[in-house]
């Protein structure tokens, strides 16, 4: 039994041994998936077997899969080449507009951000309530206002407080308005039941870590209808819609990753759930003061089943961190940036929630290794380290 | 662990370590531009510099965390540096940085934490002293860093080690070497870490607007020239004056005063600028105070200045310095320090300068 916890799943998770397994089988193999020799069919048939194994567990077509270098990838794909795209195919070089949920992932935010700083796009950002949700009534106003929409964006699931947003309803809306729609998945694959064919939405993000799969690959599911302007220009290898040698070896165990994730969700929601409720439960009922933040709702289907996130007000969340890592936790303070400064979070502030207390949280996810050992080891631990770091706070503000 | 990314905090870091010391790295994140550096960097915040403390953190086996105090340090340096210039002051930012960060709100923080000490770079050195710890020049003469680090309070210095001050920079580059840290070839950093391309006027001249006024000459009352504001001048400058007309004799013409109401500028002869009395406000005693009555010690006025006989002694919350030795051109604001031979007495801000004899 490992004596350190590791609670920062939704980050990442460990790699599963079938994904590793299927790695190291697939690096065996000489050829380059776009040769047309037999080396290079015999590698390209890796590939396309993954891509069908992918598109077979979330109910979409294999058509649609566009394997990328990961998460971020394919957000920037999403968010930039559908706006290119359809500013090209609208015939004018006028800025349209773009509605983003106020609580995106920086993978998605920042090129949004980019887009109205470079590009001239009028970002809308989508507001949410004190759950974190995005109200789809306005969603439907927005939609329905001149001028031009590029796209709308609205994560599945939000990577902090892991509220799960009413992304069917959007989907649904859009359509209605002919708007293309993009989710950001990466949290909810192996959490939530995934059917991209009953959704229709134009471009759908996964990733491979997330799920026990090698870093370094993931996916945008596309509605092969639907145009996007390439990012990166080379051989044209997936559709022309992204360049660069397939890595056919992280592929294979991306998909092995993405069907284990897929088979076992039910039991794998249920087992991180019930640790994650008897986390909440007993920290609520150990830790005078504390907040949960997001859907305060555990049994219902509006949260990610791994998520817990606190806030802890008094404390500084990068000194409760540095104690647990001491005491043998692993958690996130939910948004570290470049040099590992903590910042307020803007999911937290979009939620309403002031700075001060925003940079007192903390969250805890679980994964498949995850055990009652891990919650026991962080409900004896945070009593110490809540005191410890109040401590740090009020000698801040002298 | 305070880590800066540079050789010496570095080198101290690994010196901790071997210590026996339980040793948890830190690196403080002082500017809100976070920027990479151009591979010349000279400062100690850059995301690199963040960077290379990780690396070094990494290597001697140690946690490492960046805590945020660019609120703290934008606040109590920053403004504090923009505002004394306002008041016609020359303040040293790294004495203030020393004071109100790393020895105020990093060590309070860390003691919270239940951490013991925090341990720095500096080039100074701690002796156990009959009436506490005491505070005493590095070894080095070129880089003794004592004088900025007079600002500690007798409690700042009990949790308090500096690992380097007993060696000189020659010795502490070559350690870094024969331990392989990669940091061992980087440049010292000079420059104040805010204004890391060295234009203090300029840097000044966008926070304090340009507040135009008259350079005059102290002995004629003849104007001279113009000026943008009175904060790109401090007493005993020489350079960058930007005189039409030379002075009579033909000798050089220094800043003696700068008035802030009237804008004006005072430049005349050196003689004027010698100063052979002082007064010290918000004196730290370092280890114990001073007495009413005159003692002989050295006092030093700048970080790499000379240190001269003085006396010196308390007068209510004042420091009362008579200098047996005038020192040319004192801008208030400066901080005195005092030394007992190598020991460091305590330091003030200057508020009041003689310059009759």
């Amino acid at each position: 039994m490992s004596d350190r916890s590791y609670l920062d799943h939704a980050a990442t998770t460990a790699m599963l041994p079938d994904a590793r397994a299927a790695w190291l089988a697939a690096s065996e193999h000489l050829g380059n998936p776009s040769s047309l020799h037999a080396a290079g069919r015999s590698a390209r048939k890796v590939v396309e077997e993954s891509r069908e194994s992918i598109a077979a567990d979330l109910k979409t077509r294999p058509s649609g899969v566009i394997f990328t270098a990961g998460g971020t990838e394919a957000n920037n794909l999403a968010v930039k080449g559908l706006y290119w795209q359809r500013q090209q195919s609208s015939g004018s070089k006028s800025p349209m507009r773009v509605l983003a949920s106020a609580i995106e992932h920086h993978a998605v935010m920042d090129p949004v951000v980019w887009l109205g700083e470079h590009e001239g796009a009028i970002i809308e950002w989508l507001g949410v309530d004190h759950d974190a949700r995005v109200s789809t009534t306005k969603i439907a106003e927005s939609l329905a206002q001149k001028p031009a929409i590029a796209l709308c964006t609205v994560m599945w699931a939000n990577n902090e407080v892991g509220t799960i947003e009413p992304v069917e309803r959007i989907a649904e809306l859009c359509k209605e308005q002919g708007v293309p729609f993009h989710t950001d998945a990466v949290q909810v694959l192996g959490q939530v039941p995934m059917n991209l064919g009953a959704l229709g939405a134009d471009a759908v993000t996964i990733s491979s870590h997330k799920v026990g799969g090698p870093f370094g690959v993931g996916a945008l599911i596309v509605n092969p209808a639907t145009g996007f302007t390439p990012l990166l220009h080379g051989g044209g290898q997936e559709r022309d819609i992204r360049s660069g040698t397939f890595d056919a070896p992280a592929i294979a165990a991306f998909a092995v990753a993405v069907r284990h994730a897929v088979a076992h969700q039910e039991e794998h929601a249920r087992a991180i759930r019930d640790l994650r409720n008897n986390l909440v439960e007993r920290v609520l009922a150990t830790v005078p003061g504390v907040i949960l933040n997001g859907d305060p709702d555990l049994l219902g289907g509006g949260r990610l089943p791994g998520n817990a996130h606190f806030s802890f007000p008094g404390c500084e969340g990068d000194s409760m961190l540095m104690l647990l890592d001491a005491a043998g936790v692993d958690c996130s303070t939910g948004s570290a940036c470049t040099a590992g400064i903590p910042e307020a979070s803007h999911v937290l502030l979009a939620m309403g929630v002031d700075e001060r207390t925003s940079r007192a949280s903390l969250r805890f996810s679980f994964g498949y290794p995850s055990s009652s050992v891990d919650v026991d080891r962080v409900v004896a631990a945070l009593p110490g380290a809540v005191d410890r770091a109040s401590r740090t706070v009020s000698s801040r503000s002298k | 662990m305070a880590m800066s990314g540079g050789v010496d905090s570095s080198v101290a870091a690994a010196r901790m370590v071997d210590a026996g010391h339980e040793v948890v790295g830190v690196h403080l994140a002082l500017s809100r531009n976070k920027t990479y550096g151009d591979g010349r960097q000279r400062g100690c915040c850059t995301l690199d510099d963040a960077l290379d403390a990780r690396r070094v953190a990494d290597k001697l086996a140690i946690p490492f965390y960046v805590w945020d105090l660019s609120e703290e340090f934008a606040e109590a340096v920053i403004d504090d540096f923009i505002e004394e210039y306002r008041l016609g002051h020359t303040p040293n930012p790294c004495l203030r940085c020393n004071e109100t960060i790393k020895f105020t709100a990093v060590l309070e923080r860390a003691l919270a934490m239940e951490f013991d000490a925090v341990a720095t770079g500096h080039y100074a050195q701690i002796v156990q002293g009959a009436a506490g710890p005491e505070l005493h020049r590095a070894v080095d003469p070129d880089k003794d860093q004592s004088y900025v680090l007079g600002v500690l309070q007798p409690r700042q210095l009990a949790h308090s080690i500096f690992p380097l001050g007993a060696d000189t920079k020659d010795i502490i580059r070559a350690e870094a070497e024969a331990r392989g840290l990669l940091v061992a070839q980087k440049p010292d950093s000079h420059d104040i870490c805010f204004i890391p391309d060295g234009d203090t006027a300029g840097f000044l001249q966008r926070h304090l607007g340009s507040l135009p006024g008259e350079i005059v000459d102290s002995e004629s009352g003849e104007v001279l020239a113009e000026h943008d504001g009175t904060y790109a001048f401090t007493i005993g400058q020489r350079r960058g004056l930007q005189l039409s007309r030379p002075a009579a004799d033909g000798a050089p013409r220094y800043v003696i005063d700068v008035e802030i109401g009237s804008r004006r500028v005072t430049v005349g002869p050196p003689e004027l600028l010698d100063v052979y009395a002082l007064e010290g406000i918000k004196p730290i005693w370092t280890t114990s105070p001073l007495g009413e009555s005159p003692v002989e010690l050295l006092a030093q006025v700048r970080a790499h200045g000379v240190p001269v006989p003085a006396r010196a002694y308390a007068h209510g919350d004042r420091m009362m310095v008579e200098l047996l030795v005038p020192i040319r051109g004192i801008a208030l604001g400066q901080a005195v320090v005092l030394y007992d031979g190598t020991r460091v007495v305590g330091s003030a801000t200057i508020a009041v300068t003689t310059r009759a004899a």
